[in-house]
């Protein structure tokens, strides 16, 4: 266990917690509320990076999914179990944050908005690819599965937006990732750059640690 | 014997008669899908208030929810059946192609909620009092591209559940999410065309329906080979 958790605490992860910890004094103290928005915005700084995050996480379940069944390299599909997992959890911060913010704003907890509905299946898609690959024994058998999962679940993406997005959509257009000049003022858009770095930075070691912390093929799993 | 072993449609050809053959002699899934759809069907009648929501605009929504769900009871048998005496390893030697035994399965799948479609819609007509001609018309079509998109994806995840610890309980949990576009552009569609809306506001959502199954058919054909032991 104490060999664990000085694994777990290295530097990159020490590191990783100081960026989250100062964003979040950023975001908290030194950081104007919103004119309109006022405290509920600041949710914002914690919502959106946590879900570039979990895009991120999900984008590297994928393409490691592709490239353990090209190349049969059982660190591919460790990498992809690693990523998975940490995917899961900032879906689910992304999940539970909004609604914090949607319900002073939009007056309500959930809509079926079209982010809102994607984020939701891929939280369910991340669910099922980590009960599939607990449900099965053999290394070999559960890297080719969860990597076939990967890939299909990569294709479906395309599908639940184009439909979700028919359904219909309400939720705010990307203000500071989008094709024209971020219309973020400066200090908001410090944070939030800020953040968005100190999560990706946070999923990142995350990743790394879940995938250190598992023994290489064949060793008891916990 | 001798003779050479058979091309690609041929061998899945002989897997689907397999499959339906074992079907036609038990029957033992398709009465059992059969009953559940239409208890599905007239149940979900009494979860509306139907005096504030009219069965028209209930029945679409709830003919995909049943038929996905019917469809799941379908699918899981397709590789359950051959689990027992491991009968999957007699189709693995046999001089076919992987992607063959793939395409056979989901062929035989395909006939199989065919037909249970076949008892099912008219029942929605029946219970829903829908106009019959016109709901054949909109429901047919989108049924047959809807059934191909489930049955294309729901398989290959046949074949991975059956294998699983939890086997059967794992198939709805990874075919659900991937029946979202399905059920959401079926009922779309149906619900617009049952309606009389303009076709344009239709074409989308078979368009998604379409591109769907072309997708999934391909990519579940693929994938296919990479499930089984080697």
């Amino acid at each position: 266990m104490t060999r664990d958790s000085k694994r777990l605490f290295d530097p990159v992860m020490l590191l990783a917690l100081a960026a989250v910890a100062g964003a979040v004094v950023r975001i908290l103290w030194f950081t104007p509320l919103e004119a309109t928005q006022g405290a509920a915005q600041k949710i914002y700084y914690i919502h959106v990076p946590a879900a570039m995050s979990a895009y991120l996480a999900l984008g590297v379940v994928a393409v490691t999914s592709v490239v353990y069944l090209w190349l049969r390299d059982e660190r591919a599909d460790r990498l992809a179990e690693s990523a998975a997992e940490v995917a899961l959890l900032f879906t689910t911060v992304v999940l539970t944050t909004g609604p914090f913010w949607a319900k002073p704003i939009w007056g309500a907890w959930w809509t079926w908005d079209a982010r809102l509905s994607l984020t939701l299946f891929l939280w369910f898609v991340t669910a099922a690819y980590l009960v599939l690959r607990g449900a099965v024994d053999d290394a070999s058998m559960r890297a080719r599965y969860s990597a076939v999962l990967g890939v299909l679940a990569a294709l479906l993406v395309p599908f639940i937006h184009l439909s979700v997005y028919l359904f219909r959509t309400m939720h705010p257009m990307p203000i500071v990732l989008k094709p024209s000049a971020p219309s973020l003022p400066g200090e908001m858009l410090t944070t939030f750059t800020l953040s968005s770095l100190a999560f990706l930075l946070f999923c990142s070691a995350l990743v790394r640690a879940r995938y250190r912390a598992v023994p290489p093929i064949g060793g008891a799993r916990g | 014997m001798s003779r050479k072993a058979p091309s690609l449609v041929a061998a899945a050809w002989i897997v689907a008669r397999k499959d339906l053959a074992v079907e036609l002699r038990t029957r033992s899934a398709f009465l059992s899908v059969v009953v559940f759809a239409l208890l599905s069907l007239a149940i979900f009648y009494f979860a509306w208030d139907s005096t504030a929501v009219s069965a028209l605009d209930l029945a679409p929504g709830v003919l995909w929810v049943t038929f996905t769900f019917a469809g799941l009871l379908g699918l899981h048998r397709s590789f359950g059946l051959e689990m027992q005496d491991r009968a999957i390893d007699s189709l693995l030697v046999a001089p076919v192609e992987r992607e063959a035994i793939y395409l056979g399965k989901a062929l035989a799948n395909i006939v199989f909620v065919g037909a249970v479609l076949l008892v099912a819609l008219p029942a929605l007509v029946l219970f829903y009092n829908l106009p019959a001609w016109a709901a054949f018309a909109a429901l047919a079509p989108i049924a047959l591209l809807a059934a191909i998109g489930l049955v294309a994806v729901g398989t290959l995840f046949s074949s991975m559940a059956v294998n699983t610890r939890l086997a059967e309980l794992l198939l709805p949990m990874l075919s659900l999410p991937f029946f979202v576009p399905i059920v959401m552009a079926s009922a779309q569609a149906s619900t617009r065309l049952l309606s009389g809306r303009p076709m344009a506001e239709v074409m989308p959502w078979m368009k998604v329906l379409l591109a769907f199954d072309l997708v999934f058919v391909v990519a579940c054909t693929v994938a296919f080979p990479y499930t089984l032991e080697e």
